[in-house]
């Protein structure tokens, strides 16, 4: 087995090579304790070769946690020592590029150079002396295009020769005079000083090499590249933030709009969802069907637990598909950078990356994949505190629970003012938080924004689709077991109570069932019971609404069908029947009535999610304005759903980025507290209003 | 002299980078050292950060960074 690792900077072809080298068969794991992805694979071509990829980085020095993995790994602190390292080199930026290679060169260990991009180098007229190149350095140089897939065997030749020789890189006189600046240097200051001795010895001797083996040619002033007439539109004074605008909002629609392009029709992203959805039906009824023969309490079990937890996971697919595809074509095309070289005046105010636009952008569609899309931010820091603040954002699933406030309590006021209050509302609160972040728990960090804007490239479908469905496949093993372990929990908390395991419920349930008949009996409620008082400063201290917090963990939008399930005394089925009474055949069928034809059993969901969803009974749930009697009690228990914990879906995505439960549990804590100071600084200022 | 005073379209040459520790460390890095020469590209719609060529590749740096290093 020979073990390859896979080193070089950022945007320098390396994952292209990667996916060269590997194909479809690769693994994304997580390296310990950092927000960086670790992926592995075997070689398609040698499977006796495993291939690791570094994360991109400019240089080895241990100061951010892609550096630290990257040169823990190539000296063999972090597990094996890898056997082989290829440094990949963008030839179009040789001298910045050759600087990582002089560190690895320096850690003494055998290594190939791979010298990618030699189109671009050869249609910009530039001659580079491989063979010169290799003679200064004693290493091995293999000139390719991994885009294309040229010289990746030359490529795998040379990595199997160097395994068995083992021949290791030539010392340069330049390593002897580093080791020795770094090791006189004692204080503080003297540190300082080595550092810029270092560099400047690093890129002179670089200087010198390129000078002697790359032939520039003469470029003229006024002729310009192709990248660089993009970029001069792109960024551009006056149309640079307009473009930008339109892009951002066009990925939106593509993945979360319902009427595509004003076309009537739903975007990739729903439709995809939408189909998803129909087939899993169809295969929950099949299933549901073949088990009707069960006890009551396992047919619900499969049914409402565990399918509906599968469902779940299902679901939010698409949608995550959807956004990294286009993610990915934003990434590889180089435009991402831009993003936040565009966005990076206002975002360094909030202690955040321009990038971090993307996913709070998403996060108004489904926070499940702009937790995801938080991996693209370049810092650690950037990553951890963009995952914990983009749930904050009123997503998709939370909008019935504002329409049901805004259409029965708020009836009487500016409804269109309510609702558009909280989306500000949650920028302010996730600006306020990161701010708080950056300043107690990421304060040593200082921000900086020095980085490479590279060039602008076509994306290439294989890459871009194996972005895609390495995204699906680690939202659906990291996340899955999350949503459907916490899925079952709370159906079983609702589902059941000590009478279950007692016989009483067998006895009085007709059917004989161990499940409570009422959820007002079940553990759930108890348990709401116990924990309402905590929300009576916020002025819903019943235990209704506190169940109807915590049924909104499994999906946000069931705060609403809970209501509708805990306030039966206003969902009768005489109220339904004379609210039904006055609509057209029409109308009931668009509601999802079969042929129009009233039916009562079907009424109640109907009436939760085609009324309650859309805020179309003024008259719904008087109990319920009991129990949040005021306005501002009504105001403060939005704001508290909206940003407290989000569902169990964007948990596991949080999981999946945030990689440990302790930071995890951190960012969750940080989002339950924000919920309730804000819910209850609203309640207070409302009071007096 | 500094980067920061380079309007787009000027270029200058690197004397010597100002401040301590990440943010210098990271500018050395990326190859801004003692005698490298800057164009300065554009500055981003907003008025920051600036775009800069250097080494046949474009780097992005705020204002702020910039300021840091001195130019002969």
């Amino acid at each position: 087995m020979i073990k390859v690792a896979l080193a070089g900077n950022p945007n320098c072809g390396k994952t292209t090579l990667f996916n060269d080298l590997t194909g479809s068969k690769q693994h994304v794991g997580n390296w310990p304790g950092v927000t960086v992805d670790k992926k592995e694979g075997t070689c398609k071509k040698n499977k006796d070769i495993r291939i690791l990829d570094l994360p991109g980085t400019y240089s080895l020095s241990p100061y951010s946690a892609e550096e630290i993995v990257a040169m823990e790994t190539i000296t063999g602190k972090n597990g094996e020592k890898p056997d082989v390292v290829v440094n990949i080199v963008d030839a179009t930026s040789i001298e910045r590029n050759l600087y990582l290679t002089l560190q690895i060169m320096e850690t003494n260990v055998p290594m190939v150079l791979a010298l990618n991009m030699m189109d671009e180098v050869t249609e910009a007229g530039t001659k580079i002396d491989v063979s010169g190149l290799e003679k200064e350095l004693g290493i091995t140089i293999i000139p390719m295009v991994a885009r294309s897939g040229k010289g990746v065997d030359e490529l795998l030749r040379a990595v199997e020769k160097l395994a068995v020789s083992k021949s290791t890189p030539k010392q340069l006189p330049i390593f002897e005079e580093i080791k020795k600046l770094e090791a006189d240097a004692e204080s503080e200051e003297d540190k300082e000083e080595a550092e810029v001795a270092v560099a400047d010895i690093r890129y002179k001797a670089i200087g010198d090499i390129v000078s002697k083996t790359v032939k520039k040619k003469k470029a003229s002033k006024t002729e310009a590249t192709k990248s660089d007439k993009i970029d001069k539109i792109l960024t551009n004074r006056f149309w640079g933030i307009p473009i930008f605008l339109i892009i951002m909002y066009a990925m939106f629609a593509c993945t979360f709009s319902e009427n595509f392009l004003w076309l009537g029709i739903n975007s990739p992203g729903k439709w995809l969802e939408g189909a998803v959805g129909t087939v899993w039906s169809w295969i929950v009824d099949g299933i549901a069907e073949a088990i009707s023969g069960a006890s009551p309490w396992l047919q619900a079990l499969i049914v409402d637990g565990i399918l509906e937890g599968i469902g779940a996971v299902l679901g939010f697919m698409p949608l995550v598909l959807v956004l990294y595809l286009l993610m990915s074509v934003l990434e590889d095309s180089g435009y991402m950078a831009r993003v936040a070289f565009i966005m990076d005046r206002i975002f360094r105010k909030f202690g955040l990356s321009g990038r971090s636009f993307i996913p709070l952008l998403m996060g108004y569609g489904c926070g499940v994949p702009a937790i995801m899309a938080t991996r693209t931010l370049e810092k650690e820091k950037d990553r951890k505190i963009t995952a914990t603040i983009t749930t904050f954002m009123p997503c998709g699933a939370k909008l019935p629970i504002f329409a049901m406030f805004a259409s029965t309590i708020f009836a009487n006021d500016n409804q269109i003012l309510v609702t558009y209050s909280l989306y500000i509302l949650a920028l302010v609160a996730a600006i306020v938080v990161s701010l708080l972040l950056n300043k107690f728990v990421y304060k040593s960090e200082a921000s900086n924004f020095i980085m490479e804007l590279p060039q602008y490239r076509i994306p290439t479908i294989k890459s871009v689709l194996i972005h895609g469905w390495e995204k699906v496949k680690g939202f659906g093993k990291k996340a899955g077991t999350i949503i459907l372990l916490s899925t079952i929990f709370i159906w079983f908390l609702s589902n059941f109570n000590a009478d279950s395991f007692n016989g009483k419920n067998r006895e009085m349930n007709e059917d004989n069932s161990v499940m409570c008949e009422n959820m007002e009996d079940s553990f759930l409620a108890s348990a709401g019971r116990v924990v309402a008082p905590v929300f009576k400063p916020l002025g819903f201290g019943e235990w209704r609404p506190a169940v109807g917090v915590v049924t909104g963990w499994i999906a946000k939008e069931n705060v609403v069908v809970t209501f509708a399930q805990l306030y039966e005394e206003d969902v009768t089925d005489e109220y339904l029947e004379q609210f039904f009474a006055d609509m057209s055949l029409e109308e009931l069928e668009e509601l999802g009535f079969e042929n129009g034809e009233y039916d009562s059993e079907a009424a109640a969901d109907i009436y939760a999610e085609g009324i309650l969803f859309e805020g179309g009974d003024e008259n719904a749930l008087p109990t319920m304005r009991k129990d949040i009697s005021t306005k501002a009690a009504a105001y403060a228990y939005m704001v508290f759903n909206l940003l407290c914990m989000p569902c169990f879906a964007a948990v596991g995505a949080l999981k999946r980025e945030l990689k440990t439960w302790k930071a995890t549990g951190g960012a969750v804590l940080v989002q339950m507290v924000t919920a309730y100071i804000v819910a209850l600084i609203v309640k207070l200022v409302g009071g007096l209003i | 002299m500094t980067l920061r005073d380079l309007k787009p379209g000027q270029c200058g040459v690197v004397d010597s980078i100002k401040g301590t520790g990440n943010i210098r460390r990271r500018v050395l890095e990326m190859g801004v050292t003692p005698g490298t020469k800057i164009d300065v590209i554009k500055v981003a719609p907003l008025g920051d950060p600036v775009q800069v060529e250097l080494r046949g590749y474009d780097l992005s740096l705020r204002k702020d960074e910039a300021e840091a290093i001195i130019l002969k």
